[in-house]
């Protein structure tokens, strides 16, 4: 019989509500087979704890006196550039901002020490940082320089904001050029001697509910410890993806924005990070609930590492200038085995996201909708699925006249 | 005595069974941490044995121009900015990083098998691997 969103809140509310996290829902339905187990539980926890570059914070720190406007000139917090175009003392801050001085990757493979997501990090522990605005001053905001410590417990906002998190799956990356290379997909040795991959598989959450069913824009989610919301789909958001006969997608396909508040937030599962010759990103930790409305949702929400798939992709010599490899796929659960056959030998694999993390994400959110202190929210709209005509489109590149540039 | 000893052998030393020599006639027990041939012999031992055996070990060594240095170094992992990833462990030589258990993907780390050659260091985007000095 299928649940409603009500159902389901009404059980949480009375502390009934039956919840498993993915991986325990996969083996629950291998005992039980679906039908009963789909019957028996109500919420299934999906997660996720990897590297989300499009990720940045939303801050409003509040105006000085003499009032200074920040929109339209220049704000630096630890060092790092913040974005001004916005109202007087609004600010927003991504993860892969760098230092200004950062010597980035002239010094080659570049370190990336400290950027836009260890401020965002720093921020959430509730630690002191450094704002300085440089403003071109007007009648009604006459201050030109700024020099203070912020803190987040001063702001009046902090914000996060992620236009693309979560991707629904990605690439297993290799690198068959002659030299060591460094990427979002971490170190790769060359001649094709390690394979990296960046997924919680069969507990991440968009390949649970691979045709958008449950997760849309308005679902509340775990967003690094605070209770946030799905805000629109992600930027590159692509539910034409090819699909195997299971409808998962066999390459990156959806993907999330989320928005939450940092004050809420547990810097524990907010990680600034450092990609070696990449640059800085952080590290989000997201967890998503599934509520099983039928048995549909359920079978989807029972999917394993065996039936997910990563397309091999070529960083070396492919990945950059757009060109398919050719390579073949390899399932989540051969690549969390830590090796597998590939080109006639055997290669190590390893993660850049954190399965181990995700499984305790996926556990704390368990728990707190077990405790009823969290409520599952409907969808205010579902995201595009793959019966719409959303796809990813290449840049459409058009020569711009010489005589700009002379 | 008991220490982690880095040995680098010269090219005309390398078809030479002189470790087994070493532990046959010193009464030595030793751990290999690590071997390699290319682009250099080395060799990372863990040794034990009676002191005068030790010394001795180390004289007759010494003589056949291998060099050796004690393995000083300590890496140490910050188990609070790990994230057990598992980014490092293509990158480490001696396995001293590891998939603990395979249901939780929890990344172990041994000291005992580690020969401090920092490549997890750079790699390791949470900053979590260090020198300890
Ligand atoms: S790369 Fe760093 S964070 Fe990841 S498992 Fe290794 S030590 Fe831990
Ligand atoms: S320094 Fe790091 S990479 Fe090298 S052996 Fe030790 S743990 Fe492994």
């Amino acid at each position: 019989m299928p649940k409603t969103y009500e159902e389901i809140n009404k059980k949480i509310k009375n502390n009934e509500a039956v919840v498993l996290r993915a991986d325990e829902f996969i083996e629950l339905v291998d005992k039980k087979g679906l039908k009963e187990a789909a019957k028996e539980v109500d919420v299934v926890t999906t997660a996720t704890f990897g590297p989300m570059c499009s990720s940045g914070l939303f801050i409003n720190f509040g105006h000085s006196n003499p009032k200074i406007k920040s929109g339209g000139g220049e704000a630096y917090i630890n060092e790092v550039p913040a974005y001004t175009g916005l109202a007087a003392v609004d600010l927003y801050i991504g993860a892969t901002a760098c230092q200004w001085n950062d010597p980035r990757n002239q010094i080659h493979p570049g370190k990336f020490a400290y950027g836009g997501a260890h401020v965002i990090e720093d921020l959430a522990k509730g630690k002191d940082v450094r704002l300085k605005v440089h403003a071109y001053g007007t009648d009604c905001y006459p201050r030109k320089e700024l020099d203070t410590w912020i803190n987040i417990k001063d702001l009046n906002e902090a914000i996060l904001y992620n236009p693309r998190n979560c991707y629904q799956n990605y690439n297993a990356a290799v690198n068959l050029s002659k030299k060591t290379i460094y990427t979002y997909m971490g170190t790769l040795k060359p001649s094709g001697e390690n394979i990296t991959y960046s997924s919680a598989g069969q507990l991440s959450p968009l390949l649970k509910d691979p045709l958008y069913k449950t997760i849309g824009i308005g679902t509340r989610i775990w967003l690094a410890g605070a209770q946030g919301y799905i805000s629109w789909y992600g930027t590159q958001h692509n539910p034409n993806a090819e699909r195997n006969n299971k409808d998962i997608p066999t390459g990156g396909a959806g993907t999330l924005a989320v928005v939450g508040n940092l004050k809420e937030m547990d810097a524990e599962y907010l990680r600034g990070t450092s990609m070696q010759g990449y640059g800085a990103t952080l590290t989000v930790g997201i967890g998503v609930p599934i509520p099983l409305l039928d048995e549909e949702v359920a079978k989807y929400a029972a999917i394993k590492d065996e039936d997910i798939s990563a397309p091999i992709v070529d960083y070396g010599n492919d990945y950059p200038i757009c060109k398919s490899s050719d390579l073949g796929h390899v399932t989540y659960a051969e690549l969390k085995s830590g090796k597998i056959k590939f080109k006639g030998k055997e290669v190590q694999t390893s993660s850049l996201s954190s399965y181990n993390k995700a499984l305790e994400i996926a556990e704390k959110l368990k728990q707190e909708i077990k405790q009823g202190k969290f409520l599952l929210s409907r969808p205010a709209q579902l995201f595009p699925s793959s019966d719409t005509d959303k796809t990813q489109k290449p840049l459409n590149y058009k020569e711009p006249k010489k005589e700009i540039f002379q | 005595m008991r220490n982690k000893l880095v040995l680098k052998f010269p090219q005309s030393l390398l078809d030479k069974p002189i470790i087994s020599t070493v532990v046959k006639r010193f009464d030595l027990d030793f751990n290999i941490l690590h071997a390699q041939t290319k682009p250099e012999g080395l060799l990372i031992l863990e040794i034990s044995g009676t002191d005068e055996n030790y010394n001795a070990a180390i004289k007759y060594l010494e003589n056949l121009k291998v060099n050796m240095q004690p393995l000083s170094k300590d890496i140490i992992r910050d188990e609070n900015k790990c994230t057990n990833c598992s980014a490092c462990i293509p990158h480490c030589p001696t396995q001293s990083l590891f998939i603990e258990d395979r249901k939780t993907m929890k990344v172990g780390f041994d000291p005992e098998k580690c020969i401090a050659c920092e490549a997890c260091i750079p790699v390791c985007p949470y900053k979590a691997m260090s020198l300890k000095l």
